[in-house]
């Protein structure tokens, strides 16, 4: 190669854009507040990601396999006030099954409607993003939800505990990831994902019983959110209605920067570990460097969609190009 | 310009892309008037060397010359406004939109206010369509149209302009034999008019029928020009792949185990109805017919992709039912379909997982996938297919289309299937991979395979099978054994023509 042509750095950017542009951010949060690299700050990072990281993981099933998941954020919230509520009903130790049992419900619900029924995944989620929150407003009659006793509960464990020095929210997240990971790198259903995300027709022609592992996608992408709502719920030990309101995106935005596509067939819970973090370190450095909680929203929006512009450019090799 | 003027001079082109020499040094040219096939196998450097020609790629070195002056291709529109024009072999039309607009896309006559000019544009169209001579008008919708039709439609676009070359790449891939016929009068009234015609195909019947000259490229190099006349099939072969090919009716008959799949009475709705026929172990039934005969559709329900109406299927004398291809698959059929790359692969994956895809769930070590039987398995087909790959880490869409199909029948090998249903095995696969996919499946039949090969080439058809199944309009006209089958009397049956002798 005598020269670095235009299009080779094009190429490259495209490829390797999100973690040049991360770099530079760090880089810069760093020169504007030092406070960024502080160890006490990373994990406090990790620790707020971490509700954020886990319903990524199951959403990385979901977007794996060529569908996508707008529902994650209300169904997050209706998990939290369904547990908070049978927290005082039933005990936490039947709660929790019970908000796990339900939440997985509307997995199974919305498995069906894409997976057997065939129907479009962002219209069906998309409804399930509002119905889900009329089903939490109804079932919370509109009221904030507490747990009576905030003092007495072991159910704080989940959001507020420690173990050997680490916070357990984190814990939970990278123990999932570890699972979930191998889950998704190493069994045959994990292959299957992909091979449905990759060409759903060739995956039929190969035997492979679509219907089935779209549903099960739902279902661990459900499982995860569960999670997330019991973490949440645990941490606060009281919530509003709206407390998983707008995660949906930020969750894509997580899976997105981690290279998965939006087409299907690639991405792994790795790289989304990877997103989750690019995300929270971004969101945590313009805090610090002073901006408003609400520039992130926009910085989200602008992140999700250089992520998705850098993919389809990884595909054609260069940045702009008159050809779709 | 006088007559021994080429309408289109390519001079020296050189192109390399990283680690490859696509094109070295190629000169070639056709004139006004002229059929001029340009031949190769696949990775040959027709399609880069057209890719040049069209402004896509620039050349690293070398002249286009259009007439008598040196031009620079910047792109397509670039290319079609000096007079290139394409007609690809996978269409670009836009489906919801009429004829006339396809045509004129971004040409549209407009009259005031910018507004469409309906009835010009219309007139214009109606009159290039009436050029062509096809059955259908500027208003039709182009989704509505047959893919023989859509392909008039692409030609009719070439003709907005004054033409001075026009290529055509593959442009009989999805055609039936009787569309065929209408193109190739097209194009010869394109040649009448002094347009100089590049013709890319593999198919070497159409190539001696149509074309005057013949040019051969392989790894990239021009290797010469044949006078159509006076050559022959086995010459140009041996200038592409540099040794001889065998294009013989199939004669090696190998002992015949029992039935294996027997088909009684099989309906499905209007795609066919009363099919039968059986495959003993060992044998090879091609199924020949034109486009829409119902022989795809017979595939797809004995693999589970359809219901059947009526009917029945016995695998080895049992009656069964096949719900899905994971049924089918449990009792030993398997499909290689007839569109690779929508549904016999999943592109973005590497070869190991595409070719162990059907039995992943099978191959494990505890709760996980055993990937070292995975790989065992890709090593024993890749030696015993010859697939050339680097490395089973290799994603499939990287590699050429005749190592892709072995891919796809590895694929299948390795879940040792009682019956194996093979459709268009060598579509778009160059010349060299497709007698090497033909020896396999007559090795196959050898070792007891029970197989099926349905195909749209009378030569393929002959050349693999043991008896011959003719299909018209969803119905077995006849069946030929492959002493009896002849040109004639197969495209009879094909056609409807009920001749005398055995029926079914």
């Amino acid at each position: 190669m005598t020269s670095v042509t235009k299009t080779q750095i094009g190429g490259f950017l495209a490829r390797q854009g999100i973690l040049v542009a991360f770099a530079l951010f760090i880089i810069g949060f760093t020169l504007a507040n030092q406070r960024f690299l502080d160890p006490d700050n990373i994990l406090g990072v990790v620790r707020s990601s971490a509700i954020l990281g886990v319903m990524a993981l199951g959403v990385t099933f979901v977007v794996i396999s060529g569908n996508l998941d707008l529902s994650v954020g209300s169904m997050m919230s209706f998990s939290t006030i369904v547990v908070l509520d049978l927290h005082d009903k039933l005990g936490p130790t039947l709660a929790i099954p019970a908000m796990f049992a339900m939440t997985l419900c509307l997995g199974a619900f919305i498995g069906f409607l894409v997976g057997y029924l065939k129907l479009n995944s962002l219209i069906v989620t998309l409804g399930m993003l509002s119905a889900i929150h009329g089903l939490t407003l109804t079932y919370s009659g509109g009221q904030n939800m507490d747990i009576a006793d905030k003092a007495g509960t072991w159910f704080s464990v989940f959001g507020q505990g420690e173990a050997l020095g680490i916070p357990v929210p984190i814990l939970i997240f990278l123990l999932l990831a570890a699972v979930l990971g191998t889950i998704l790198a190493r069994t045959p259903f994990g292959r299957k994902v992909y091979a449905v995300g990759g060409n759903g027709t060739a995956a039929t022609f190969s035997g492979i019983r679509r219907a089935r592992v779209v549903f099960a996608c739902y279902l661990m992408s459900a499982f995860c959110v569960a999670t997330a709502g019991l973490i949440q719920a645990s941490r606060s030990l009281g919530s509003q209605n709206t407390v998983g309101q707008g995660l949906e995106l930020e969750v894509l935005a997580a899976v997105i920067l981690g290279g998965a596509s939006l087409l299907g067939g690639s991405g792994t819970i790795f790289k989304t570990v990877i997103g989750v973090l690019i995300l929270g370190f971004i969101q945590n450095g313009l805090l610090l460097v002073g901006l408003q909680f609400y520039v992130q929203y926009v910085v989200t929006w602008v992140i999700i969609i250089l992520a998705v512009w850098l993919d389809v450019a990884a595909k054609r090799g260069k940045l702009l190009s008159p050809i779709a | 310009m006088t007559d021994d003027t080429p309408a289109l001079r390519l001079e020296g082109i050189v192109k390399t892309f990283p680690g490859v020499r696509a094109l070295d040094g190629v000169s070639f040219s056709v004139m006004p008037g002229e059929v001029h096939a340009l031949m190769g196998e696949n990775g040959a450097g027709k399609s880069t060397l057209m890719k040049v020609l069209g402004g896509i790629h620039q050349p690293d070195a070398g002249k286009i010359i259009v007439g008598e002056r040196p031009v620079v291709m910047s792109g397509p529109l670039e290319a079609k406004a000096k007079g290139i024009v394409f007609i690809h072999q996978e269409l670009s039309l836009a489906e919801e939109l009429t004829v006339a607009e396809n045509i004129y896309l971004g040409e549209l006559p407009r009259k005031r206010f910018g507004l469409v000019d309906w009835d010009r544009l219309y007139a214009r169209t109606d009159a290039i369509l009436k050029k062509l001579k096809v059955s259908f008008d500027a208003r039709t919708r182009v989704g509505d149209l047959s893919i023989a039709n859509q392909q008039m439609v692409e030609i009719a676009r070439a003709l907005t302009v004054e033409a001075k070359a026009v290529i055509f790449d593959e442009p009989t891939a999805s055609l039936t034999d009787a569309e065929k016929v209408v193109l190739f009068d097209v194009i010869a009234d394109l040649q009448s008019a002094g347009v100089g015609i590049i013709y890319i195909s593999h198919r070497m019947e159409e190539i001696f029928k149509i074309t005057d000259r013949i040019s051969v490229l392989r790894d990239g190099q021009y290797r010469g020009t044949l006078d159509t006349a006076e050559t022959t099939e086995e010459e140009v072969t041996q200038l592409m792949i540099g040794r001889s090919l065998d294009l013989s009716r199939n004669v090696s008959h190998h002992t015949l185990g029992d039935v294996a799949l027997e088909v009684r009475g099989l309906s499905c709705g209007p795609l066919f109805q009363e099919i039968d026929f059986e495959v003993r172990s060992g044998e090879v039934v091609g199924f020949y017919g034109l486009v829409g005969a119902g022989r795809t559709e017979i595939a797809e329900t004995l693999f589970g992709l359809r219901d059947p109406s009526a009917g029945s299927i016995l695998l080895d004398g049992a009656e069964v039912r096949i719900n899905s291809p994971a049924d089918a698959i449990a009792l030993g059929i398997s499909l290689v379909p007839e569109d690779r790359k929508g549904q016999g692969l999943v592109l973005g994956m590497n070869c190991r997982d595409n070719m162990t895809l059907p039995q992943v769930d099978d191959l494990t070590a505890g709760p996980f996938v055993a990937e070292g039987s995975e790989v065992a398995i890709f090593d024993q087909y890749r030696d015993k297919l010859d697939i050339r790959t680097p490395g089973w880490k290799q994603l499939v869409g990287n590699l050429s289309g005749g190592n892709q199909q072995k891919i796809v029948i590895g694929k299948w090998l390795s879940m040792h299937p009682r019956v194996l249903i093979v459709d268009e095995p060598t579509r778009g696969i160059d010349v060299g991979s497709k007698s090497e996919i033909h020896n396999l499946i007559r090795d196959l039949a050898a070792q007891g395979y029970a197989v099926i090969v349905i195909s749209s080439e009378m030569p393929e058809v002959l050349h693999v099978s043991d008896r011959i199944v003719a299909m018209y309009s969803g119905r077995i006209m006849r069946t030929f054994t492959s002493d009896e089958v002849t040109e004639d009397n197969l495209i009879q049956a094909i056609s409807g023509i009920r001749s005398t002798g055995r029926v079914a």
